[in-house]
């Protein structure tokens, strides 16, 4: 046997370590609304623990980067999500079976189900087989299953299956009904009835007539005068019935647990691109970033917020993407602008591709390069907090501090209007101290800010701000562009808008 | 097996198909009082008569002489014929009087009803089968001898026995026998009933081959266990309660059919009483191919203008050889709408099989026949109205061709003499070029006037008026005359 354990983790150390809880930051970026869009209708497989955890180390991103790459071929997609469709349904019947009453039954059933899985495992084997797979996870995993096939446990099992079902369906019986009496004897020929009482009437037949045949449902359960007429025809075929018996007492767990693994585990990636393929229906881009943990360097081309998008599609909005890079010692992103004009949710896309980097999916953009941070901080504005202000002050600080004394040089801090309950003389204040604090770290960080001063604060700290459309300030575009902080570009063009700017005073304003 | 009494090779039902024809066909001709009269209360033979008239249209000659034959045969024998048509309309209410519920769900009840709806069934068919034994030599006609013979050869004593053999097992009372194969979940599936066995064959047959049989019994108070056994026997039995239910459909529908045609015939013999009731004659007439122009007649009258009347009255004559245009002129209420109807009618009459109301008349068939009438609201003269007049017959001129028959009624009349006459003019030249036979009835004198100067291959007709203004209701060959009817106005009013 090959050595194939999981297809989500590389190396033994990592398998299996399930994180149930949802990671802090998760409210304040969306991703709760990402994560649970995309593993909806998929709870069986309780997916929610590989989509919170990042991985630490860059070759395991590149494991599954690799994985996923293979399954966007849409052939070999396919054949995965019908296999895993297959040991639904076979789960799915094995409880029902489980539920049965009578032994013949249940046995029977039992069997179909045994050769559904045989078929469906076959199937798959067939199908990848003469795929071209690429990914180190998919090749071991074919590797795996080409010798499970060719096991004698797995060639037995669906041997005997065959032979079983065979023998059962070549059992012929008659029954006759009188009152209340049953008998069940050994199967002779007589004649079909139905076809003489046809051949009887068939004189007067001309046009088709109405079809006067029942339906009758045909339930799964069994009620007790079939199955005694069952016991019936088990005693007029013993040898049959005691195959059955011995078939399924001994292959009680036949279901093989790398196998189920592997299904549960692949959900990760069918359930991520089937989410992303509503995106890129739209013409949204889609791309494998390039992970380091070394090179704060980043950048990234046409990306957008997804659980924006997602909104924006169910609604028909046009979706808006976005740039960003940091070069050299560029660490800190400031962002400033009108209301409305798209900071918070360039905050939180930076955030987002960065987490869903770090767990070895595809991001929205056209292209990037990322850096793998050990942990991500947010601290956005709470607004349900009713405190007076020196105690809501207090409380962002005292987190602030929390988050500088856990972060590193290696962490992400996201920070969403922080300082907003101050006075500017505060804020500028406040800003200013934090900031050499977050220099001083070199760690990379979005700041979305009032406080334009920020921006220009030292060579590590790069201005965005958001824009207007100047000759409607009303209209937003969405777009989030380096350059210096203007304070006045929003508030002159509202100005012009109502012809209250200078020189349209100067005309108005006849004496 | 199959009646064939209304074509020689076919059993196709009466349809109600206008074919390129209008609808206001029948408003035109008043079609309806005819078939009321046909009907005498009876909707069904009243839908069928309709039916008859409309699609007879279709009709080739030798159908048309296959059903005069027949309808001499019922004219002759009509109380036979009004009595197997009393044992057909008895034979379809069984379905009725058995319960049929279609909705049934239990074949159980379905092959129970079925087998007793049967077994009436087979009553009335013997009593068909009698009829047809005792009258055989009455009859003469292609139709009803061969269908004597057929069922006097389907229907033979041995076959009854049989069927009454079978109606009796079907009853099952010895239970009943079937094999089965395990299905899924090895439940028992494809069961096929068996013929079943008698009680003496049924053990005999077992001690003989010494069969291994298990054998259990429903405790009489396990109500679950009999509802089950129950499905069972249902599920078992459903294809042939199936067989049974439709076999007893074929055979009512062999009775609906048969009904369909005697219906057809019946509203014949109760035109025919009620014309002789009157001492209006009737006459089986000669139909001709439909490329010849001939239309003679003697005593040509309006069959509804005499049902609603309920008295005899005026006919008309005429010989119109080698001619396919009539022109009817003359003076208001001089019978030349009545005339006009009585060319349809009779047309239609004829092609359906039907007698005519007439002391004689040849013709030749058409395939389509057309009419065009003045509507009521065409009595205004506004601009609209021509404009709809020619649009309604731009409808009809889609459809004709040369064998239509063209009755037109007071047409184009919506605009003054002058152009009603030169658009009639215009459209009639051409038609009557092409050879398509047309009855028109005009005022438009300019128009007929034209045409007496310039053709001479037209028939005038003109309602007849008595010097005194009094009217005969009888068309005489004659040519148009320039309208009096100003003039009956002026002496009316100033006089």
């Amino acid at each position: 046997m090959s050595s194939f354990r999981s297809i989500l983790f590389k190396t033994d150390h990592q398998f299996n370590k399930d994180v149930v809880e949802e990671p802090v930051f998760f409210a304040d970026l969306n991703l709760n609304q990402i994560i649970d869009a995309i593993v909806a209708g998929k709870e069986e497989y309780n997916l929610k623990p590989f989509f919170y955890t990042s991985l630490s180390e860059t070759y395991s991103i590149k494991y599954r980067q690799e994985i996923m790459l293979d399954l966007e071929n849409k052939t070999l997609f396919r054949h995965i999500t019908s296999f895993a469709e297959s040991m639904q349904n076979i789960r799915k019947q094995l409880s029902i079976v489980d539920k049965l009453y009578y032994k013949y039954h249940k046995e029977r059933l039992f069997i179909d189900v045994v050769k559904m899985y045989c078929e469906a495992v076959m199937t798959l084997e067939n199908q990848l087989s003469i795929e071209d797979i690429k990914s180190q996870g998919l090749l071991s995993f074919r590797i795996y299953l080409n010798n499970y096939v060719k096991s004698s446990n797995f060639l037995s099992l669906i041997t005997e299956a065959n032979n079983v079902i065979a023998n059962l369906s070549s059992i012929k019986y008659c029954v006759r009904i009188k009152g209340l009496t049953v008998e069940v004897f050994k199967y002779e020929s007589k004649e079909d009835y139905n076809a003489e009482i046809e051949k009887i009437f068939a004189r007067f037949k001309q046009n088709e007539v109405r079809n006067y045949r029942v339906g009758f449902a045909h339930p799964l359960e069994m009620n007790h005068v079939e199955a005694q007429i069952l016991d019936g025809v088990a005693q007029l075929y013993p040898d049959i019935f005691q195959k059955l018996d011995a078939f399924y007492s001994t292959n009680k767990f036949f279901l093989d647990k790398t196998l189920l693994t592997f299904e549960r585990e692949i959900q990760f990636y069918i359930s991520y691109l089937e989410y992303i393929s509503i995106f890129k229906k739209e013409g949204l881009k889609f791309c494998y970033p390039d992970v380091s943990n070394t090179s704060k360097e980043i950048f990234c081309n046409e990306t957008f917020d997804i659980a924006l998008a997602q909104k924006l599609i169910k609604n028909k909005s046009t979706i808006v993407t976005n740039d960003f890079y940091l070069k050299n010692k560029e660490r800190i992103i400031v962002v400033s602008g009108p209301n409305q004009s798209g900071k918070t949710t360039f905050a939180r896309m930076f955030g987002q591709v960065h987490f869903l980097a770090s767990i070895g999916c595809p991001i929205p953009g056209k292209e990037a390069k990322l850096f793998l941070y050990d942990k991500i901080f947010t601290i956005f504005e709470k607004k349900e907090r009713i405190k007076d202000l020196r105690s809501k002050l207090e409380d962002d600080l005292l987190r602030i501090r929390d988050i500088l004394n856990q972060a590193s040089s290696n962490s992400i801090i996201i920070m969403n209007e922080i300082f907003t309950a101050t006075t500017l003389k505060d804020a500028l204040f406040l800003g200013e101290k934090i900031m050499e604090k977050l220099i001083k770290l070199d760690l990379l960080c979005v700041w979305v800010s009032f406080v334009y001063e920020l921006a220009s604060f030292s060579e590590q700290t790069v201005s965005m701000t958001g824009n207007i459309v100047p000759e409607n300030p009303d209209l937003r575009t969405y777009k989030i562009t380096r350059k210096p902080a203007d304070g006045l570009a929003y508030a002159l063009s509202i100005a012009k808008k109502h012809q209250l700017t200078y020189d349209e005073l100067i005309k108005r304003i006849k004496v | 097996m199959r009646a064939f009494l209304l074509y020689e090779n076919d059993d196709l039902a009466l349809q109600m198909n206008y074919g390129k024809c209008s609808s206001s066909l029948t408003q035109d001709l008043e079609i309806e009082t005819l078939c009321k009269a046909m009907a005498r209360g009876d909707d069904f033979i009243y839908k069928i008569t309709t039916n008859a008239l409309i699609s007879g249209l279709n009709n080739n000659i030798d159908t048309i002489l296959y059903r005069q034959e027949v309808l001499r045969d019922c004219l002759n024998n009509q109380f036979i014929v009004r009595k197997i048509y009393e044992i057909t309309v008895e034979a379809i209410e069984t379905k009725n009087k058995h319960f049929w519920i279609s909705s049934n769900k239990y074949p159980s009840s379905i092959l129970s009803n079925s087998v007793s709806t049967l077994k009436d069934l087979m009553t009335f068919l013997k009593q068909i089968k009698n009829m047809a034994d005792e009258h055989t030599g009455k009859f003469k006609s292609k139709g009803f001898v061969r269908f004597f013979d057929v069922l006097k050869k389907e229907l033979d004593d041995k076959y009854f026995d049989t069927v009454q053999n079978h109606l009796q097992e079907l009853e099952f009372e010895d239970g009943i026998l079937f094999s089965a194969t395990l299905g899924n979940g090895n439940k028992g599936t494809n069961y096929i009933i068996r013929k079943p066995l008698n009680k003496k064959n049924w053990l005999q047959r077992l001690f003989e081959r010494k069969q291994p049989v298990f054998s259990f019994r429903i405790n009489d108070r396990d109500i679950s266990g009999a509802k089950a056994l129950g499905d069972l026997n249902d599920e078992v039995i459903n294809t042939i309660a199936n067989t049974v239910a439709q076999a007893s459909d074929h055979i009512i529908n062999f009775f609906t059919k048969l009904k369909e045609e005697l219906a057809f015939y019946i509203g014949c013999l109760n035109l025919h009483d009620q014309l002789l009731n009157i001492n209006e004659p009737v006459a089986f007439p000669i139909p001709v191919e439909q490329n010849q122009r001939i239309h003679s007649f003697k005593g040509l009258y309006d069959v509804c203008l005499a049902l609603t009347l309920k008295q005899k009255i005026v006919g008309n004559d005429a010989s119109i050889n080698n001619k396919n245009l009539v022109i009817i002129t003359g003076a208001n209420q001089g019978g030349k709408s009545t005339f006009l109807r009585s060319i349809g009618l009779s047309q239609l009459m004829m092609q359906c099989g039907m007698f005519v109301p007439a002391e004689s008349y040849t013709a030749n068939i058409c395939n389509s026949i057309f009419t065009h009438f003045k509507r009521e609201e065409d009595k205004t003269m506004e601009s609209g109205k021509l404009d709809e007049e020619l649009k309604r017959f731009s409808n009809v001129v889609d459809n004709i061709n040369s064998n239509s028959l063209l009755l037109f009624n007071e047409s184009f009349a919506a605009t003054n003499d002058r152009e009603g006459s030169e658009i009639a003019g215009q459209i009639v030249r051409e038609l009557f070029e092409k050879g398509i036979k047309i009855f028109f009835v005009t005022h438009l004198f300019e128009f007929a006037n034209n045409f007496y100067h310039k053709t001479k291959d037209v028939l005038y007709l003109r309602a007849e008026r008595q010097p005194d203004g009094t009217r005969t209701y009888k068309l005489i060959e004659g040519k148009p005359l320039q309208t009096s009817f100003g003039e009956d106005l002026y002496h009316r009013i100033f006089e």
